[in-house]
């Protein structure tokens, strides 16, 4: 192999260095942030604050009843709610930073939140 | 009153270089990218040669006579592509000021491409987030174009070792195509 007789030993270091910090910036940028915890609102205020490392079922009372939220590992959704047309429940679990599902006629809102927190929106 | 340009041998040479980047350029042009800004960068091989051979001013002139000459024949002469190709070239001569203090013995023509590559990447990134598209979402692409810049860096990098050990076997030239 000629071609690598043209390295010389501070050039393997320096490509050493440069792989290991692209693998860093895939590593940093590709990943997603993973969810810490989920909030739970209803009427406007925050009702509960739960994390997710547990099983566990929340009941959230609101103005046409009672809604439930189920939290498994690291995911939620919303197990039952009195609302007519079921769109949070029908949405399923919720997996990433910033998924939220909302049962508007009831007044809840399920959301979740990771470290650090992102913008619903940006506008320029 | 009279203005007298004196031509020197050097002004000559740079322009040869200076041309054969350009060819470089031109011919890179025609190949297809999937992403658009990651690309070989072949006429890094002859900025590389001119630094090795004839010091860095030479080399800061024959990438910036290429960048600006590039850019008029490619029709994108104070384009956008013109600036980031502008602002990529100063930031990787800056570099190269830099890296060409390191000692020769342990680290060759490799490093430096590869070292120019990731700072002409990094340039040109400074001219995309800061002017034309401040959005964080162009994070997701630097782990590609910095890998590009370390492949694309240590390719140049052999390829300007190659031509400079040939050159060492032969007088020096003032044109190093011959």
């Amino acid at each position: 192999m000629k071609f690598l007789s043209y390295f010389r030993p501070g050039d393997w270091l320096t490509l050493l260095l440069g792989a290991t910090l692209t693998l860093w910036l895939a590593a940093n940028l590709w990943s997603q942030a993973k969810p810490q915890k989920v909030l739970i609102r209803s009427g406007g205020h925050l009702f509960a604050e739960a994390r997710l490392d547990q099983t566990q079922h929340i009941r959230v009372p609101g103005p046409l009843g009672e809604s439930v939220v189920e939290i498994q590992k690291g995911r939620v959704r919303v197990a039952a709610d009195p609302s007519p047309r079921q769109l949070c429940v029908k949405q399923g679990w919720l997996l990433h930073v910033g998924d939220a599902a909302l049962c508007l006629p009831n007044q809840l809102s399920v959301e979740l939140a990771g470290v650090a927190r992102r913008y619903d929106a940006l506008n320029y | 009153m009279l203005i007298n340009f004196y031509i020197e041998p050097d002004d000559h040479r740079i322009a040869k270089l200076a041309a054969a980047a350009l060819g470089l350029t031109l011919l890179e042009a025609a190949i297809p990218s999937p992403l658009p800004g990651v690309k070989p960068g072949l006429a890094n091989i002859i900025t590389l040669v001119v630094l090795m051979r004839f010091g860095w001013r030479s080399a800061a002139w024959v990438t910036i006579l290429r960048v600006m000459a590039g850019s008029l024949l490619l029709g994108t002469f104070l384009s956008p592509t013109f600036v980031l190709s502008l602002g990529g070239a100063i930031v990787s001569l800056a570099m190269l000021a830099l890296a060409q203090t390191l000692p020769a013995r342990w680290f060759g023509t490799v490093t430096l491409s590869i070292l120019a590559a990731l700072a002409h990447f990094a340039g040109q990134l400074a001219v995309v987030y800061f002017w034309l598209i401040p959005h964080a979402g162009i994070a997701y692409l630097i782990p590609i174009f910095a890998g590009a810049a370390l492949l694309f860096g240590t390719l140049n990098g052999l390829a300007a070792a190659a031509l400079l050990a040939r050159l060492s076997r032969t007088p020096a030239s003032p044109c190093v195509t011959a």
